[in-house]
């Protein structure tokens, strides 16, 4: 009796193993809800298993060069055409956006509340030598901040006693700041989704919603690639096209945009998928 | 100096003075525990034991909270400096060191105690002849406590920060490489870190063979 019943039951999980989809993506696109959100439809729809791999889009990248995911989604734009160029990936898809802020303590030691635009703010933030957070972890926020401090003419060094490079998730980065009263520049995301717990601090730049952020070079694109079956054989090519088609069709999209509305008061995340555009909603 | 070297002296240092802390609380206090006999000390001992299974992280959030700006004991804005590493290291280290030097104290034979005590010792000095009769056992302690506290990352992370050239240490730094997909780098410093871990241990063995010229 023992026998038969576990026998079937070893059957059973042998034959409904559904093809597995591998996605390697950010912490931010995770830690928001928005796949837990969107994804089971996807897998109902095409009657596949998605495993998410959340880690620093450095990583997330990384595990696309060995072929150790099907689809990277990430927000790094510059790293992300390298890693097509370099033949890891077939091609980059525009999904979505939102934009990064600069958040800081209430009592602002720098002076830098309302400034129009970033660089400005961490030119004064460096002048002043007021506490700074960096996440360090070369991910896509990471690496956007190591951007505006070149645009600002100014190098941090990791030594300067008002500059931390934390090499942490945007959460701890967001912790640290909130303890330790410094600046630090956070995808709007996450800052909402735990603003609750950051008291301490408010958005210096950026705006109270992405329609009033007046800096064009906060906006934060997250794009969707294919890693590239020809270099890594098993992985699973149409799976991923069927992924990539389905985030970026117009339904999905607009799914998107809703996701976070009723919580937040404004969309986490903008469509931003050509086919989107071209349906002109 | 090069950041490399940096975080390899910074782990030497928070380690080192983690153990050398939970070594002075900690070997005294297990034999305390091993050599006497009162109400309490079934519950201690029951106390200590589960203190060695206790998840780093855990010790880690309550030294956080603890050290938060908003905790009990922010005032001392030791929160993200290596003085915090410390304290969680050693909390970390003591209940390991407590509890093997109290097994090893335990298991001596009892004649070497009434020995001890026939040649008129005082009560520390009866101690600390029965430490030296466990001497293998109390430094098997301290050999725990450091492989426990020089890999562990969890609380390191939470209470040190990672700041680069301030609080990163080796297992942390690991951590970071591999979020950044350096792989190859990380596994080089596990490598570094191991070899370190090795090296001390085999320090703290020759310190005791040698008195006993084995090893």
């Amino acid at each position: 009796m023992f026998l038969i019943l576990l026998g079937s039951t070893l059957s059973a999980c042998a034959s409904s193993n559904p093809e597995v989809l591998r996605v390697a993506t950010t912490t931010s696109t995770y830690d928001s809800g928005l796949l837990d959100a969107i994804i089971p439809e996807f897998e109902q729809e095409y009657a596949v298993e998605v495993e998410i791999v959340a880690v620093g889009t450095g990583q997330a990248i990384a595990l696309g060069e060995r072929g150790d995911t099907d689809v990277i989604l990430v927000h790094a734009r510059e790293r992300e055409d390298a890693f097509v160029a370099q033949g890891y990936g077939t091609q980059r898809f525009a999904v979505m956006y939102n934009d990064f802020i600069l958040v800081g303590p209430v009592a602002d030691p720098a002076g830098i509340q309302g400034l129009p635009l970033a660089t400005e703010a961490l030119k004064q933030i460096a002048v002043k030598e007021a506490s700074f957070a960096s996440r360090g972890d070369d991910s896509g926020t990471h690496t956007r901040e190591l951007e505006l401090w070149a645009a600002a003419g100014i190098m941090p060094e990791a030594a300067a006693d008002w500059y931390s490079a934390l090499g942490q998730g945007m959460g701890a980065t967001l912790q640290f700041a909130q303890e330790s009263g410094a600046y630090t520049i956070s995808d709007r995301g996450t800052f909402l989704a735990l603003e609750e717990g950051l008291g301490d601090l408010e958005i210096m730049v950026g705006g109270q919603s992405i329609d009033r952020n007046t800096d064009p070079a906060l906006r934060n694109s997250y794009g969707v690639i294919p890693v590239n079956p020809e270099r890594h054989g098993d992985t699973a090519s149409r799976l991923a096209a069927q992924f990539v088609d389905w985030i970026t069709s117009p339904a999905v999209q607009s799914e998107i945009e809703e996701f976070g509305r009723e919580r937040f008061g404004q969309p986490l995340f903008y469509p931003d998928s050509q086919a989107w555009r071209e349906s002109g909603r | 100096m090069t950041p490399f070297l940096e975080i390899i002296l910074l782990t030497l240092r928070v380690s080192g003075i983690a153990l050398a802390c939970a070594t002075v609380l900690g070997v005294p206090l297990g034999a305390l525990l091993g050599l006497t006999q009162f109400r309490a000390r079934p519950f201690l001992v029951g106390l200590v034991y589960t203190g060695m299974g206790l998840p780093p992280v855990v010790v880690g959030l309550a030294v956080y909270l603890s050290l938060s700006r908003s905790g009990p004991l922010g005032e001392l804005g030791w929160l993200f400096t290596p003085a915090a590493m410390i304290l969680a290291q050693t909390i970390i280290a003591l209940p390991l060191i407590i509890g093997i030097s109290m097994t090893a104290v335990d298991a001596i034979d009892p004649a070497v105690r009434l020995q001890l005590r026939s040649l008129g010792t005082s009560r520390s000095q009866e101690i600390f002849g029965m430490l030296l009769e466990a001497r293998v056992g109390v430094l098997a302690s301290v050999v725990a406590g450091f492989g426990g506290i020089i890999s562990e990352v969890g609380a390191a992370m939470l209470v040190g920060g990672n700041i680069e050239a301030k609080t990163r240490i080796l297992s942390t730094a690991i951590v970071l490489e591999t979020r950044r997909g350096n792989f190859g780098f990380g596994l080089a410093l596990g490598g570094v870190l191991l070899s370190l871990a090795f090296s001390v241990n085999y320090l703290l063995m020759r310190l005791e063979g040698g008195r006993r010229g084995r090893i």
